[in-house]
């Protein structure tokens, strides 16, 4: 098993109330930056990958967004290049660059060379199409989104291993001369793996290519569901898929008493967490998502993928509000009660020691994944908090996981190749998921 | 009255075409929501014009093709579609379709007699910004569509609650408009240079409340055309015909009698 620590990175500056008044981290004015504050920021995170390190992590996970307070991150290949030289082991997990919004592969083929051969090939590379907030913010169509991301992470690969130079004339990228010079220190490529949040065209392109897939920190009943697609999807393949094709990342809060690991995860949903990332009009720009996405997303009642539902989707842009001390009251309400849901059905794990490690247990029984992601609290929660947070981790549940996961054969990708487990004609897939678990304990 | 949908091939290609009424054709092209079904305005013309509306590819049930990026490939497809009907023709666009028919003029002004553009898009406006439909929810556009939400006609087709199946097809159009005008957010820069050549005799319709296309705009067609007039219907929005029939059909019955 694989186990990763990952941050959002986020902007510690500004306040629940700034965000729940604006209806959105995306676009709440960069006036409100503090650039030494931001300065400070950016190296307490690099400092906290290498802390992470130090623990015994395997891997420090990165990624990036634009223009949002949510996530500092805005170039994750910048702070990848400088892990690969200030670390020694970690594995540089990138949940990923964002094709689309990059709009030149060329050069980021020639930057995740770079990154892999200074780390001396410690690089994961992922492979994202960027979130709705992306393509406002780089001025990428959003109608081309999916065509440019499957064209661009085409032409990577060919850049990696085509020998050059030679021209390129795609559909929306055209090369005089492909021939970079650095090429990555893992040969032909670093390995991937694709994050996503219950996309079903994303699990089939993964799917397709014997891609682990990292759900990040979905709902474990419908992340049991999409990985048997996931499964079913390699089986046409003629590959039986393994721990070592999964991911689930958790957003996971330790402390010495279960009230203090609760108070801590109320960080996960500072401001709403996910839910604010972007107004329903940023989030899903017109041609960006499938015909079949918008059916599904815009039948959904309550709840859904960062917030949205039918009510948002086909509603009026919401825009900025007043807030009275009544308004902000009810929001905190409705984030404590959101997150007893999220604790509920795993998506936030909270807790003792002890406790923590029985709940990851059930992940890992439930859905076996070959990688497990730790993900550190979001708002300004400070240093201490959440460094403490890490140290619990690392020194009670990490060792627990390491045991379970020989225990119940989990390998990661580093282990067992993806795709390395064939069929044999006419043979029939075995199952990768045990849901059943979960109604043993009454989880919905 | 004559009602009916056809499916025009142009080579290989299937355009689904509205027609409605009888007389000298008026070619109608609509805006970036699509078609919104015939309106008063099209019962008056309709007395005396066969007025023939093509669904844009991607909109409704005509084929969405894959190889169209930008506003001058639809016009010059849509050139092949007038000249298979018998150029020159009327010609009246509405927003995006106003885009359109600068761009079709652009290409081969032979191709149109007279020209209507109402509340046109397409050219980098002198002054102030084209409305950002595409960073608003489609709710929003539509209601940005109009200054007089409570105008009959609007009421009828767009007002109350929004279906899924009228959602599904405004996200399907606002897509295709994201393919083709996303950036320059629908103006071509080289238009108005092209425009200079186009002599057509020219009538430019903007409401005076017009949240979508900005005096600018209109100003920028007007300074590049070499023969075209501005016309503008007091209190209303981007939707005279809808908003104003009585005024909108006023003007267009005079410019193309």
């Amino acid at each position: 098993m694989l186990i990763g620590y990952f941050t959002e990175q986020p902007y510690r500056g500004i306040t629940e109330e700034q965000v729940l008044k604006h209806g959105s981290y995306f676009g709440i004015s960069n006036s409100n930056f503090d650039r030494q504050l931001g300065s400070d920021l950016y190296n307490e995170y690099l400092d906290e990958f290498c802390y992470a390190e130090d623990l015994g992590f395997d891997a420090v996970c990165l990624n990036e967004h634009h223009g949002n307070p949510f996530c500092m991150s805005a170039c994750l290949n910048i702070s990848a290049a400088v892990l690969a030289r200030i670390t020694q082991k970690v594995k540089l997990l990138l949940i990923g660059n964002p094709l689309p919004a990059h709009g030149n592969p060329l050069r980021v083929a020639e930057e995740l060379a770079q990154i892999d051969l200074t780390s001396r090939g410690r690089v994961i590379s992922g492979w994202v199409r960027g979130s709705g907030p992306e393509q406002f913010f780089n001025n990428k169509n959003p109608s081309f989104n999916r065509e440019m991301f499957e064209e661009a992470h085409d032409f990577i690969l060919q850049a990696w291993t085509k020998p050059g130079p030679w021209r390129y004339e795609g559909k929306h990228f055209h090369y005089r001369h492909v021939n970079p010079w650095a090429l990555p220190y893992q040969e032909p490529h670093p390995p991937t793996m694709i994050p996503g949040v219950l996309s079903l065209e994303t699990v089939e392109w993964a799917a397709d290519r014997n891609y682990p897939y990292l759900g990040l920190a979905s709902s474990l009943g419908p992340t049991a569901e999409l990985w048997e697609m996931y499964a079913d999807r390699v089986a046409t393949h003629g590959f039986q898929a393994g721990p070592e094709n999964f991911g689930y990342l958790g957003m996971v809060a330790v402390g010495d008493t279960e009230e203090e690991a609760v108070e801590l995860a109320k960080y996960f949903l500072f401001a709403h967490g996910n839910r604010l990332f972007a107004r329903a009009e940023h989030t899903l720009p017109a041609g960006f998502n499938s015909e079949g996405a918008i059916k599904r997303l815009s039948s959904q009642a309550s709840g859904g993928w960062l917030g949205l539902n039918r009510e948002k989707i086909m509603g009026e842009n919401l825009g900025k509000k007043d807030l009275t001390d009544d308004d902000l009251q009810i929001a905190r309400s409705e984030i404590d009660a959101a997150l007893q849901k999220m604790r509920d059905n795993y998506q936030i794990i909270a807790g003792t020691p002890e406790q923590v490690k029985e709940r990851i247990e059930t992940i890992l029984r439930v859905a076996r994944p070959g990688h497990f992601v730790f993900m550190n609290v979001q708002g300004d929660a400070g240093k201490d908090r959440r460094r403490k947070n890490m140290r619990l981790i690392s020194e009670h549940v990490i060792p627990h996981m390491r045991k379970l996961a020989e225990e119940l054969d989990l390998p990661s990708q580093y282990q067992v190749k993806p795709g390395s487990r064939q069929l044999a004609s006419g043979q029939s897939r075995t199952r990768v998921t045990y849901p059943e678990i979960l109604q043993d304990l009454e989880v919905a | 009255m004559i009602d009916n949908e056809d499916c025009v091939e142009i080579d290989v290609t299937r355009l689904v075409v509205r027609k409605r009424g009888a007389g000298k054709p008026l070619l109608i092209l609509h805006d970036e929501l699509g078609f919104p079904g015939w309106m008063q305005w099209n019962d008056v013309l309709g007395e005396s014009r066969e007025q023939i509306v093509p669904l844009q590819p991607g909109f409704g049930h005509s084929e969405h093709l894959d190889w169209l990026r930008d506003y001058r490939d639809l016009a010059a497809y849509y050139a092949r579609f007038v000249r298979q009907l018998g150029a020159p023709v009327d010609v009246i666009g509405f927003s995006a379709g106003g885009y359109l028919a600068a761009e079709m003029a652009a290409i081969d002004p032979g191709l149109f007699d007279k020209i209507a553009l109402v509340g046109p898009l397409g050219v980098r406006p002198a002054h102030g910004e084209i409305y950002d439909f595409l960073a608003v929810t489609a709710r929003t556009h539509v209601a940005a569509t109009v200054s007089k939400q409570d105008a009959p006609e609007f009421s009828k087709i767009y007002g109350g609650k929004m279906g899924p199946e009228q959602f599904m097809l405004f996200e399907a159009a606002r897509a295709e408009t994201s393919r083709l005008g996303w950036q320059p957010f629908m103006f071509d820069p080289s238009l108005p240079a092209l425009l200079k050549g186009v002599t057509n005799e020219t009538l430019i319709i903007r409401g005076t409340d017009d949240l979508i296309c900005p005096l600018g705009c209109v100003e920028a067609y007007e300074s590049a055309l070499p023969n075209a007039t501005i016309s503008s219907i007091e209190g209303v929005g981007h939707r005279p015909e809808i908003e104003d029939p009585d005024a909108f059909i006023r003007l267009v019955r005079n410019f193309l009698s």
